[in-house]
């Protein structure tokens, strides 16, 4: 049914309707109103779970964790420095093939302290062994975290729905809320074949000699790249149900005969849309949504980027002392290819910074002065930096 | 496409009026985008919130900064730097305050719509909050949606007395001003 919500009610409904049996989170901006929205779910007794309040983001992703290990499906989000408290049990979560959805609403970290969007949080824990979905609007993020259940309950591992806060939490847009019906005929009740049983003793996450680290450590890596199928699989099974093709590990869009792309992740996308339309006058240009980060869908970037001369990476993070991040492994990726686009890597939005249809005319004139960007930050205003620099 | 920007300061329900303002544009059948900007999280401190209603999906996600009308909550605001900035040619100012709306243009040297939604508000609602008002006269000043369309979206987040009274509120604040001023106007932006 259309209905006009914010984006944290909206993945709050949609956890909701997951029939998700424990929930337990500690509250951060901009993640907060999903938790809220969650709670009040609960006591109008529409979800019957247990909600556990605890005193830190580390307790949350510890209480999450036991609880999927003991055969429940469980629920929790976070932000920021809350992702990076429990960034310890987040590695733990996926080393022990724990199979658990939880939303990234999207924050800078500090410091200094930002509460506003970017993705330097998730992007922080890429190497943490967990699937990570970027969503590109509140649509995206309904759908994919009732998908993330299935793909994580499917290849037992983790999956992080990476939702931008603010301009996606805060977000109130017309989306279309699934039923309960259409949610269940998709995903089947949790079993977990691991499940931790008094009857059965077993211990996990115990010490591993160097005789079996190295193959514990390739099953992962294996399952994570396994897991790629299962996102395109969970998406087309979603479609026949919604009708609704968020895309699979990435989207392709516009004129067929584009030599120009900017690839993005998260929820600039839109913006860009939009300005491909306010501004004609640009060249042709494609837009390549970036939706599963991991597994980083190398052949289908390659595939996307077939007769491309130039490609232009846009970006909400960095690795300072490197550059982009999500340019740094296109770039990798792309060298298997013949002839491969010439790579413009930015940050933009970084804390909050807005990002405007203008973007789209100045990242046009960086294509046309030609020879790529290795890394650059858009919009650093000079007078505003310390001397040092 | 309209966009408007309002201008609040935190406590005073502005992310709420944008949210109610973008809900009853989705009644009648309109695609909306609502969406606040955060200074400090903290009550007085100024929060910027911006809507965007349109008749087909809305991409973009950017701040708006050429608003066809700008909604001020508190008159105090005036003195922040940047509040009036990127109004469009043939748009429209309202603000909360308890002074005429002539008396305000001439201070401002512009001309704007003023509403007393705090006094409104506390002697209907009792409690200091300008929104419900705010939001009433401006359907009447721009005729963009009918009032039914307001009350409906109050109804989806208050139930009985306090219902009843934010409808009140809107049947008295809708006559403050006058009917259709903004109507037409070279406001619309590309959507």
């Amino acid at each position: 049914m259309q209905r006009a919500l914010e984006g944290s009610q909206a993945i709050a409904e949609a956890v909701s309707l997951c029939r998700p049996q424990v929930v337990a989170a500690y509250p951060i901006t901009p993640q907060t109103h999903i938790v809220e929205n969650l709670s009040k779910l609960v006591a109008d007794g529409v979800l019957h779970c247990e909600l556990v309040s605890v005193e830190s983001e580390f307790s949350a992703a510890s209480v999450v964790l036991g609880a999927v290990a003991a055969g429940s499906r469980a629920y929790t989000a976070s932000s920021s420095q809350g992702i990076l408290l429990m960034s310890e049990v987040l590695f733990n979560i996926a080393g022990l093939r724990i199979p658990l959805v939880m939303t990234c609403a999207n924050r800078a970290v500090s410091g200094p302290l930002s509460i506003w969007n970017d993705q330097q949080d998730s992007m922080s824990v890429r190497d943490a062994g967990w699937i990570q979905i970027y969503c590109a609007d509140n649509q995206d993020a309904v759908d994919a975290t009732i998908q993330a259940y299935r793909i994580s309950e499917k290849c037992q591992l983790p999956v992080m729905v990476c939702v931008d806060g603010f301009t996606l939490t805060h977000t109130l847009e017309v989306l279309d809320m699934p039923t309960q019906e259409q949610v269940d005929a998709f995903l089947p009740p949790f079993e977990f074949d691991r499940r931790l049983d008094p009857d059965q003793p077993i211990s996990i996450g115990t010490l591993v000699s160097p005789d079996f680290y190295t193959e514990s450590r390739y099953s992962h890596h294996e399952a994570l790249a396994r897991a790629a199928d299962l996102i395109v699989e969970a998406q087309r099974d979603w479609f026949a149900v919604s009708g609704r093709d968020a895309g699979g590990l990435l989207t392709s869009e516009g004129p067929a005969d584009a030599r120009i792309a900017i690839l993005t992740i998260g929820s600039i996308a839109g913006t860009l849309q939009a300005a491909m339309e306010a501004f004609p006058d640009q060249p042709a240009t494609r837009l390549i949504k970036l939706r599963a980060f991991r597994p980083f869908p190398a052949a289908a970037l390659r595939e996307a980027c077939q007769d491309l001369t130039d490609l232009i990476v846009l970006e909400r993070a960095l690795s300072p002392g490197a550059g982009g991040i999500v340019g740094t492994e296109v770039r990798a990726a792309l060298t298997e290819m013949d002839n491969p686009p010439k790579v413009f890597n930015f940050s933009v939005g970084l804390g909050g910074r807005d990002v405007p249809m203008e973007t789209y005319v100045r990242l046009h004139e960086a294509v046309r002065r030609g020879g790529g960007v290795p890394f650059e930050i858009l919009d650093v205003v000079a007078e505003r930096l310390p001397e040092e620099a | 496409m309209i966009e408007i920007r309002i201008h609040g300061r935190g406590g005073q329900g502005n992310v709420v009026a944008a949210y109610l303002l973008a809900s009853a544009a989705f009644e009648e059948g309109r695609y909306v985008q609502a969406f606040p900007s955060f200074g400090a999280e903290r009550r007085g401190a100024p929060v910027t919130a911006f809507v965007r209603i349109a008749d087909r999906p809305i991409r973009r996600r950017c701040e708006v900064r050429e608003p066809a009308f700008l909604i001020i909550q508190d008159e105090a605001l005036l003195h922040v730097a940047g509040v009036l900035d990127g109004l469009r040619a043939g748009g429209g100012i309202l603000i909360n305050s308890n002074q005429s709306s002539d008396q305000l243009s001439n201070h401002l040297g512009q001309a704007v719509v003023a509403l007393p939604a705090t006094a409104l508000a506390t002697e209907v609602l009792g409690r200091p909050v300008p929104n419900t008002a705010l939001l009433a006269a401006f359907l009447t000043l721009t005729g963009l949606l009918p009032h039914a369309a307001l009350i409906k979206a109050l109804s989806a987040r208050f139930k009985g007395g306090v219902l009843e009274r934010n409808a009140s509120l809107v049947e008295q604040a809708a006559s403050r001003v006058p009917a259709d001023i903004w109507k037409e106007g070279d406001y619309a932006a590309r959507a």
